[in-house]
C-alpha cells in the first residue's frame, strides 16, 4: 500500500521531482526561502504555510524570493515563461489577484492567440484559496470562477494529496500559463500517494462514488465534504455519484452530463460566492444539455453573496458543508415524489 | 455436537478495512454448506461474496444490508446442530462486547509488501506463510501482486507464498532493458536468490505463466512445479484488441470496455477498479513499459514465444487452470498438454480472482501432491 503523506508534503514533492527533472524548473515568490538577506535559516519561512520549505537548500539558486510586489514578480515570472523557462510563482493569497491582474488576464492569458500560436507561456500561479483559517474577508476568498472565465488561463484545485501531487506535475508540464489553487484547510490532509512520478490529465473529472439517485459535483475541498453527505445520506438509503471536477477550466462536461443523464437530479457544491460561478455555470449546463434527463430543479449549495466574514460563528455558517448539501438533496428526492 | 458459528467480516487484502454489506444471499433458517457464498460484501476496491467456513443452518442475519462493517465483525450466525434463541443472543451479545474493530489487523504493524533494489531496479515482493517447498505468484500483463488478493492468505495456509511486482508493473521500477520473458525471468530469479530460495512452485497467471515456462525453461533446477492459469506461452492466440486497447486508454470511459473482457461478471470492473488501474498507468515509466512488452511478447496481436515444450518435455508437474469463457487468451491452448488440466466452466481471464476458492484449492491440492 502507498505511503501517506499531506496535501502540503505532496506538493512539496511534486515540485523537488519536477525541479530535479527539469533544470528550467524554477520557483519564485513573497517568502518562498524567506531568510534571503537575514541571519538565520536561509528557508526560514519556506513559504508562509512552509510548503516549499527545504527546497531552497535542495536547490541553490533556483528558490527566489521576491519583493512584496505582485504587480513586479508575477510579471517578472510571466516573461521569464515566455523566454522558455518554467517558473512557478507563488501568489500568496489569491486575494491579491487584483495586484498583478493585468499580468495574468491580459498578458499570460493572451499571448499564445496574439502571437499566432507561436509564442507559449508555461507558467504556474501557485496560489492559496478558500475560507476557514479565521483569516477574515481580504485572505479567505474562493476566486477560482475570477480565472476560469479567462480564456487561456487553465484552473486546477486539487482536493486530495493524490490529486494535488499529480496535477501540480501536470501542471508544470504544461505550456500554457495555470493558476493551481490549493486551499489552505488541505493542507494538514493525509491521503496515499505514490512515490513516483506521475501527471493527473486536465479535464478529466473523477469519480470519487458511485451512485445512483443523485450526482453531486464539486472541487477543491468541498469536494470531501460531498462524501461526508454522501456517506451519510447513504445510511438513508439514498446513493449520491460524487464527481470531483480537479480543473475547472478545462471542464469536463461529458463527466458531468453522463452522471446526470443517469441519475436524473444535480447539486453543485461551490465554496465560492453563488453571482457568476462555477455553480451557476455548471447548473446552466446541465440546464441546456441534460433537460430532459432532470426530475428535478438543480440545487446549489455555495457560499452566500457576501464577503467572508470575520466572526468564527459566522465564518462556519459561509462555508458549505454536509449538512446543507444532505438538505439539498433531500429536497430534491422529496420534489420528485411530487 | 452443536456449534454456534459466527460469521464475521473477511479480510480481503491489506488495505481492507471495512466492508459494505450488498446483499444477502441466503434467507434466516436456510440451511447452508461449507463453501457456499452467503451475501455479497463490496469494499473499496473490490465486490465479491463471503463464503460460508462451516456448515450450519443461517438462523441470524446480524448484518443489515447497505451497513458498513470493520474487518472481523459479525455478519450473522450459522447453527450447526440444535441451539435456543436464548443461546443465540448470548453469543452475539458476547461477541458484540468483545469485539473491537481494527484489532486483528492494525494497518501499520500489519504485514506489508516489502521492497529490495536487485539489479538495479526496485522489486516489491510480499511474503506470507512459511514451512515447505515455498510458492511463487507471478501476475500478467498489467497487473500486480493484488491479482492474488483472494489467493494468497488462503494458499499461506500451507507455506510460504511469495507474490511479486514484476519490473514495470505496480511498484516494482518500471525501466525494463529488453522488455522481453527473460529479463523478467531474471527478475524472478533475483528474487529467489535474495530470499535465498533453491527451488519453487511457480504460479503465474496470463504472461506471469509464460514468465513460469520460461523460467522453468532457463533454471529448471529452481522450478519444482508449474501452476499455468490462462497462461500465455501455450499458443498464438491472444486477444490483440485488448492489449492494445488496454495500453492505449488513459480515462475512465476508453479503458473500462477493455477491462470487462477479463471478467466474467462485468460488474467487478467497478470505479474504483477502473482509477487503480488509471493511477498505476499514470505513473512515469509504465506506458513505456507496456508497449515494449506489448511489442515484444504480442507483437501484432499474436503471442510470439511457443513454450509448450517446457510442458511436454515433462521436467516438472504441470498443473493448468483455464476459464472455458477466457477471452483474452482462448482455454483451448490448454489442450493435449502432458499435464493436469482444469477447465472452469464459465469462467473468464482472472479465474484466479473470481473464483477464488476454487482455484485455490486446486492449487493447494496440487502442490501438496507434488511434495
Amino acid at each position: 500500500m502507498a505511503r501517506k503523506i499531506s496535501y502540503q508534503q505532496a506538493i512539496n514533492e511534486a515540485l523537488a521531482q519536477e525541479m530535479r527533472r527539469d533544470p528550467s524548473v524554477f520557483i519564485m515568490g513573497e517568502d518562498v526561502a524567506g531568510g534571503a538577506g537575514a541571519p538565520g535559516a536561509s528557508d526560514a519561512w519556506g513559504g508562509v504555510l512552509g510548503v516549499t520549505k527545504g527546497l531552497y537548500d535542495q536547490f541553490p539558486g533556483r528558490v527566489l524570493d521576491t519583493p512584496l510586489s505582485e504587480i513586479g514578480y508575477v510579471g517578472a515570472a510571466v516573461g521569464a515563461a515566455t523566454c522558455g523557462v518554467r517558473p512557478v510563482c507563488e501568489l500568496m493569497f489569491v486575494d491579491f489577484a487584483g495586484c498583478c491582474l493585468d499580468q495574468l488576464l491580459n498578458q499570460a492569458a493572451k499571448f499564445r492567440y496574439m502571437f499566432g500560436g507561436k509564442a507559449t507561456t508555461p507558467l504556474v500561479i501557485r496560489t492559496m484559496v478558500g475560507a476557514g483559517l479565521r483569516a477574515a474577508a481580504q485572505h479567505s476568498q474562493m476566486l477560482t470562477s475570477l480565472w476560469t472565465h479567462i480564456p487561456g488561463l487553465k484552473v486546477v484545485c486539487p482536493s486530495s494529496p493524490y490529486e494535488a501531487k499529480g496535477l501540480l506535475i501536470q501542471a508544470i508540464r504544461d505550456n500554457d500559463p495555470v493558476i493551481f489553487c490549493e486551499h489552505k484547510l488541505l493542507y494538514s490532509v493525509q491521503g496515499e500517494v505514490p512515490e513516483e512520478l506521475y501527471a493527473i490529465p486536465f479535464g478529466e473529472a473523477n469519480f470519487l462514488r458511485d451512485g445512483k439517485d443523485v450526482t453531486l459535483v464539486s472541487y477543491g475541498r468541498t469536494v470531501n465534504t460531498a462524501m461526508d453527505a454522501a456517506r451519510s445520506l447513504a445510511g438513508r438509503g439514498i446513493d449520491c455519484e460524487v464527481i470531483d471536477l480537479r480543473t475547472t477550466s478545462p471542464l469536463d462536461e461529458d463527466s458531468i452530463l453522463e452522471s446526470v443523464e443517469k441519475t436524473g437530479r444535480l447539486v453543485v457544491i461551490d465554496e465560492a460566492n453563488p453571482r457568476c460561478s462555477l455553480a451557476t455555470d455548471i447548473a446552466a449546463l446541465v440546464a441546456q444539455k441534460a433537460f430532459g434527463a432532470l426530475k428535478a430543479p438543480i440545487e446549489m449549495v455555495t457560499a452566500p453573496h457576501t464577503p467572508v466574514p470575520f466572526s468564527d460563528a459566522l465564518e462556519d455558517l459561509y462555508i458549505p458543508d454536509a449538512a446543507k448539501i444532505e438538505i439539498a438533496v433531500l429536497k430534491l428526492i422529496e420534489w420528485s415524489k411530487h | 455436537m452443536t456449534q454456534i458459528h459466527t460469521l464475521t467480516m473477511p479480510k480481503w487484502g491489506l488495505s481492507m478495512t471495512e466492508g459494505r454489506v450488498d446483499a444477502w444471499l441466503k434467507e434466516e433458517g436456510q440451511a447452508i454448506n461449507k463453501g457456499d457464498e452467503v451475501l455479497d460484501v463490496e469494499t473499496d476496491k473490490i465486490s465479491s461474496s463471503v463464503e460460508a467456513p462451516f456448515t450450519g443452518v443461517l438462523r441470524r442475519q446480524i448484518a443489515r444490508q447497505d451497513e458498513t462493517l470493520a474487518v472481523g465483525a459479525l455478519l450473522g450466525i450459522v447453527v450447526d446442530g440444535e441451539a435456543s434463541d436464548a443461546e443465540i443472543d448470548a453469543v452475539v451479545e458476547q461477541f458484540q462486547a468483545s469485539f473491537v474493530p481494527g484489532a486483528g489487523g492494525d494497518e501499520d504493524s500489519g504485514p506489508a509488501p516489502k521492497k529490495v533494489e536487485l539489479q538495479g531496479r526496485i522489486i516489491r515482493y510480499f511474503e506470507r506463510g512459511e514451512g515447505g517447498v515455498p510458492l511463487v505468484l507471478i501476475h500478467g500483463f498489467g497487473g500486480d501482486l493484488n491479482n492474488w488478493l483472494f489467493n494468497h492468505e488462503a494458499l499461506a495456509a500451507g507455506r510460504r507464498v511469495i507474490a511479486l511486482d514484476l519490473p514495470g508493473h505496480g511498484e516494482s521500477g518500471k525501466q525494463l532493458q529488453r522488455g522481453d520473458l527473460d529479463e523478467l525471468s531474471q527478475a524472478v530469479l533475483a528474487l529467489l536468490d535474495h530470499l535465498d530460495i533453491p527451488a519453487a512452485h511457480l504460479a503465474g497467471h496470463s504472461m506471469g505463466g509464460a514468465v513460469s515456462l520460461n523460467i522453468a525453461r532457463l533454471a529448471p533446477q529452481r522450478v519444482r512445479s508449474l501452476i499455468l492459469i490462462a497462461s500465455a506461452g501455450l499458443g498464438n492466440e491472444i486477444n490483440g484488441a485488448y492489449l492494445q486497447g488496454f495500453v492505449d486508454a488513459t480515462h475512465r470511459n476508453a479503458l473500462k470496455p477493455h477491462l470487462v473482457h477479463l471478467f466474467s461478471n462485468a460488474e467487478r470492473v467497478n470505479r474504483q477498479m477502473l482509477e487503480d488501474m488509471l493511477k498505476y498507468k499514470r505513473l512515469e515509466g509504465v506506458e513505456h513499459a507496456l508497449r515494449t512488452l506489448a511489442g515484444t511478447l504480442f507483437a501484432d496481436g499474436r503471442q510470439q514465444q511457443d513454450l509448450r515444450t517446457v510442458v511436454q518435455d515433462g521436467g516438472q508437474p504441470v498443473l493448468v487452470i483455464w476459464g472455458s469463457e477466457d477471452a483474452i487468451i482462448p482455454a483451448a491452448h490448454g489442450e493435449g498438454l502432458k499435464a493436469r488440466v482444469e477447465v472452469l466452466a464459465g469462467q473468464a481471464h482472472m479465474v484466479q480472482m473470481e473464483a477464488a476458492e476454487q482455484v485455490n484449492r486446486l492449487i493447494a491440492e496440487f502442490v501438496d501432491s507434488v511434495q
